[in-house]
């Protein structure tokens, strides 16, 4: 049948000629390409020593952050575990007293903010949901481990480190 | 026979033993780097610097691992076959000239071993002999994969071993002699065989690629479709053995194709070496020179592995059959009427 599109090629095995029988010509042309790899740089990262450099637009780890001052941004408003696709995040919001004034920017805050790593899919949708810019997927790999309730992120670690104060 | 005759043959040869074990132990990690060069990556380097202590760390993997002998194999031809197979590898150097006679003190020493009148034919012999290990090895396992196999080295070796040997016979007609002595000493210089011999070289190198059972023509032990062929039921050193084998193997044959048709220890300017270095030192330059040539063939045969593919078994004897043969036996009739015509004039 004729072709439409034009895009038909008919391909035809012709038997080989003395050249391809003798194996040799093709044979030093692909040992042209080897050799041309033998001087070229190895691609290897030499993984425990050196550790390579994630992407831009990399999603690691979760990390809650604080602001200019050392708050903690997050406000418990739970958009992020309405967002989350895979039910990973879950949150005890509290009410903030007035000597924590510090610790918390908003007027209420997650006491508890826990991220299942095992559920994470690392979609980064909590970090597009979160209006106060609290989390962002921007850490390492999520190390591995042994027990199930170990992949239980709290709080403990994902906020970020407390600011430097001098 | 005098003692001091004994002790300096004793001396050779547990040297070249010594020197083609350690060379065979380093093939190992040669052709693990070179592969990995080939293919941008850059291989064992964990197990001292640049992996250099790598075939020890091999070797005592191989020592401590279980023993395993299939209970329906025939047990002594089990065990005799990874001992054939090394004992053949390991026999072939025997009749190698290493280098030219050399002066000890006022002692006249030769650096080979057997200077027997038909080495070519004695290395020939042995060649053909190492595939019984394989052979023996494959069919005292019991199994269908291993027999296989087996059969497959077997057939291949004989298909070679026709073209190879037409090979030689071109080059007996150049060398007028069979002794390997003769004809390295003949290439003085850069009067190379290969010079005379192209084709001829070509041939032998590629049925050498065969007979080591090296790629592309590693179908006795192939892992895509025999899983590891003869070597599938061996454990432990015996399978070290089978894979040592292979590397001898190779040794050998870079040294073979070294001397026969590359000048083994002649190299363009020896005479003048010769004068400026003595009558001990020169003879052991033109020992690094072969050296260096053997070093060169063996990662010419690394290069190959891990460039072409394995050829298929139709192929394979079609190759040697069709290709090899007749073209090995062109070659005899040209150099026939070449030397007619030039011993006419």
């Amino acid at each position: 049948m004729e072709s439409l599109s034009n895009k038909k090629k008919v391909l035809v095995s012709k038997p080989l000629n003395l050249a391809e029988r003798l194996y040799l010509p093709a044979i030093a042309s692909g040992m042209a390409t080897t050799i041309g790899h033998f001087f070229k740089k190895p691609a290897t990262i030499k993984y425990p020593e050196q550790v390579r450099e994630f992407s831009i637009n990399w999603r690691g780890m979760h990390s809650l952050k604080r602001d200019e001052q050392g708050r903690e941004r997050c406000t418990a408003c739970g958009l992020c575990a309405l967002s989350c696709p895979a039910e990973a995040i879950t949150m005890i919001a509290a009410e903030r007293k007035n000597d924590e004034k510090h610790l918390y920017r908003e007027e209420k805050y997650a006491s508890v903010y826990e991220i299942n790593m095992l559920r994470c899919i690392f979609c980064g949708l909590c970090e597009e949901a979160c209006p106060k810019e609290a989390i962002y997927l921007d850490g390492p790999i999520v190390p591995a481990d042994y027990l199930r309730k170990d992949f239980i992120y709290g709080k403990d670690k994902l906020v970020e480190a407390p600011l430097e104060v001098k | 026979m005098e003692i001091d005759f004994v002790i300096e043959k004793f001396i050779l040869v547990t040297a070249i033993f010594a020197i083609s074990l350690l060379i065979a132990m380093y093939s190992t990690y040669a052709e693990r780097k070179v592969a990995a060069f080939l293919q941008d990556r850059l291989g064992p380097d964990r197990a001292g610097p640049f992996g250099i202590l790598q075939p020890l760390a091999d070797g005592v993997k191989m020592f401590m691992k279980e023993e395993v002998i299939p209970a329906n194999a025939n047990k002594w031809l089990f065990m005799f076959g990874p001992g054939l197979a090394m004992l053949c590898a390991c026999i072939g150097t025997a009749v190698i000239p290493w280098g030219q006679d050399m002066m000890i003190g006022d002692r006249l020493v030769k650096l080979q071993v057997a200077d027997i009148n038909v080495g070519l034919l004695y290395i020939f012999g042995v060649i053909a002999l190492g595939v019984y290990g394989v052979m023996i090895g494959g069919w005292a396992s019991n199994n269908k994969y291993s027999l296989l196999s087996a059969i497959r080295a077997a057939s291949q070796n004989i298909s070679y071993e026709i073209a190879m040997g037409l090979s030689i016979i071109a080059l007996l007609l150049v060398t007028n002699s069979l002794s390997l002595r003769e004809i390295v000493a003949q290439q003085h210089g850069w009067h190379w065989n290969v010079l005379y011999q192209p084709l001829g070289f070509i041939i032998f190198m590629v049925c050498a690629f065969a007979e080591t059972n090296r790629a592309p023509f590693d179908l006795p032990e192939c892992e895509a479709e025999l899983n590891g062929g003869y070597t599938i039921e061996y454990s432990s050193m015996k399978l070290g053995f089978y894979l040592f084998a292979e590397y001898i193997n190779m040794f050998v044959s870079s040294t073979i194709m070294a001397a026969l048709y590359f000048g083994g220890y002649n190299y363009p300017g020896m005479d003048y070496m010769a004068e400026l270095l003595g009558p001990t030192w020169a003879p052991l330059f033109g020992t690094l020179i072969f050296f260096l040539k053997i070093f060169g063939f063996i990662f010419f045969f690394m290069w190959v592995r891990w460039t072409i593919p394995r050829f298929r078994y139709d192929q394979l004897m079609n190759l040697g059959w069709k290709g090899l043969i007749p073209l090995a036996i062109a070659n005899i009739i040209i150099t026939g009427i070449v030397i007619a015509i030039v011993n006419k004039f």
